[in-house]
């Protein structure tokens, strides 16, 4: 993909190469932006490096050479103090969904907000509301290892979206889900970027990418990342 | 009452049910210290202010009640005319028998006793001389009147006690110490354990501090509540050793009493444990956090 310099990036990803360790290279040469207001899809086979691509993206792993570009702070430069901030700004379901498994629905979903300060009144309205939105009403007190695996993605969802980050990442956000309810998880991130929201959707499930081509699609082969539409 | 809501399972867990019994502990030491600190310094002061105003000049019985009415007749003057001197009272007969009285037992076993004659001398501490040679010409100069100083052997008396106070001092500050280490342990061990918790809140955008102030608030409960515990078993205990010490006391060792302060201070020990606890916590979690990538 050909490399944006353009500052309404919100992210920007310049030569990029990854290994864990002493491992061979995940990723190899990735230029990728996504430009703020815009929908992806991320496809590739399994290992490919969708989620450690995604996890630098959140601040949550570095680059072994590259620079990361994130609301056009270089994050490597980027002061610990500072990443709080930053990560407000970020929605994220995680493929393993991280849902702390002490605390119930109601409050994995509040997370987010507690830790931005909102008053406990306004957790109360929007928090239920979202959780009926993604149709668990009734699991409101529910801690997730009672939960069945869909139940607990739409929880991980609902805390992603709930802090109406700036930045969506989801990482196979339907992987445990039937596709009707995989159509609606969609739904709701198309409405959260009609608001504004930067969209980026990793996943493996072709028939709902098919469903959505006229979203973006980029692909992520070899260590490198192809737009394929 | 405090951190009422937590976002770390910490409730239930190890630290929570053996670290208020060791702040309990801690508090009891640090209470029973600093009881003895003020009581100590109590009777130091009641000490020196007995001592540093007077001394007693005591005078051997001569053969006959007119050769020592003559004898105390001399050493009265002799001490009137010592500079810094303020006053000289022969002590009475009746009075040094009441004060024999509770040590010797019947009054009338005393009244017969040879007993020598005390005479109370007021002095100005900053206007006397060098008593020690007072003393040697009084001894000369009056035939079995000798000077005793109270101040020499009380000083010795007032430097153990001041020993002990800094002792118990020392107990304080050391448990103090013993106490926020633990917190700091628990503290270090309930972060390596709840490690993906924490990941998780970072990742939701928690601040370092957000999560210290959890630690930092169950800290808080749980020392003030061990804090509470310790004090509750201080009560008792103190009610004992004074019940203990009141048969001690009379003679030289002064009315044991604790000042208003004494009190306070032993009343406050919950809460200094509960911040102390509170800002071991919040340092350990700041600390450690501020290390990682
Ligand atoms: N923490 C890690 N330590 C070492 N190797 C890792 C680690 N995480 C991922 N890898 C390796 O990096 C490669 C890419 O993994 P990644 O999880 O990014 O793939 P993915 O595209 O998300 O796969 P999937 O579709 O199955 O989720 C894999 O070969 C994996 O073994
Ligand atoms: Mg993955």
């Amino acid at each position: 993909m050909r490399q944006r310099t353009k500052a309404e990036d919100i992210v920007r990803l310049e030569g990029i190469g990854l290994r864990y360790g002493p491992g061979p290279e995940v990723l190899q040469d990735v230029h990728m932006a996504l430009p703020t207001g815009s929908f992806h899809f991320l496809t590739g086979a399994s290992g490919a490096g969708k989620s450690s691509l995604l996890r630098m993206m959140f601040l949550g792993l570095r680059p072994t050479r590259g620079r990361v570009m994130l609301f056009n702070h270089d994050t490597a430069q980027t002061r610990r103090a500072d990443l709080p901030a930053l990560r407000r700004r970020i929605g994220v379901v995680f493929q393993d969904f991280r849902l702390l498994d002490h605390l119930s629905a109601l409050d994995n979903v509040a997370l987010p907000l507690r830790v931005r300060g909102v008053k406990e009144s306004e957790i109360r309205k929007h928090v239920p509301e979202l959780l009926s939105w993604v149709g668990l009403a009734d699991h409101l007190r529910a801690r997730p290892p009672t939960l069945s695996g869909g139940q607990k993605q739409r929880v991980a969802i609902a805390r992603a979206v709930v802090g109406r980050p700036d930045l969506l990442l989801a990482d196979e956000p339907t992987g445990n889900v039937d596709d009707q309810i995989g159509m609606r998880l969609l739904y709701l991130f198309e409405e959260l970027n009609r608001l504004g929201a930067t969209v980026l959707v990793a996943t493996h499930n072709e028939t709902l990418v098919e469903r959505f081509t006229h979203y973006p699609r980029l692909h992520l082969e070899n260590g490198l990342v192809q737009k394929v539409w | 009452m405090f951190g009422g809501r937590s976002d770390l399972p910490l409730k239930g867990d190890v630290t929570s049910r053996y670290l208020p019994w060791l702040v309990a502990l801690m508090v009891f030491l640090a209470a029973v210290s600093l009881v003895a600190v003020f009581v100590l310094n109590g009777v130091v002061e009641s000490w020196n202010r007995d001592v540093s105003g007077t001394v007693t000049v005591q005078v051997v019985p001569a053969g006959d009640k007119a050769g020592t009415d003559r004898r105390v007749q001399q050493a009265v003057a002799f001490m009137r005319g010592v500079p810094g001197v303020v006053s000289v009272k022969p002590m009475s007969r009746d009075k040094m028998v009441a004060l024999l009285t509770p040590w010797l037992g019947s009054s009338t076993v005393i009244r017969d006793l040879p007993l020598p004659r005390l005479i109370d001398v007021t002095i100005n501490p900053d206007a006397v001389g060098d008593l020690v040679r007072v003393g040697i010409s009084l001894k000369q100069s009056v035939p079995g009147a000798t000077l005793d100083d109270h101040r020499r052997w009380l000083a010795r008396l007032i430097t153990v006690s001041r020993s002990l106070e800094a002792l118990a001092l020392g107990i304080v500050v050391l448990v103090g110490m013993v106490t926020a280490s633990t917190v700091v342990y628990a503290t270090r061990s309930n972060l390596a354990v709840h490690g993906d918790v924490i990941e998780v809140l970072h990742l939701v955008g928690a601040t370092d501090d957000y999560i210290a102030r959890q630690f930092a608030d169950r800290a808080f409960s749980l020392g003030f509540g061990g804090g509470l515990i310790g004090l509750a078993l201080t009560v008792p205990a103190m009610s004992v050793i004074a019940w203990l010490a009141h048969g001690a006391q009379g003679g030289f060792i002064p009315r044991l009493t604790l000042p208003l302060i004494g009190y306070l201070a032993v009343a406050l020990l919950p809460v200094a444990a509960a911040l102390l606890a509170m800002i071991a916590a919040r340092a350990t979690v700041r600390g450690t956090l501020a290390r990682l990538p």
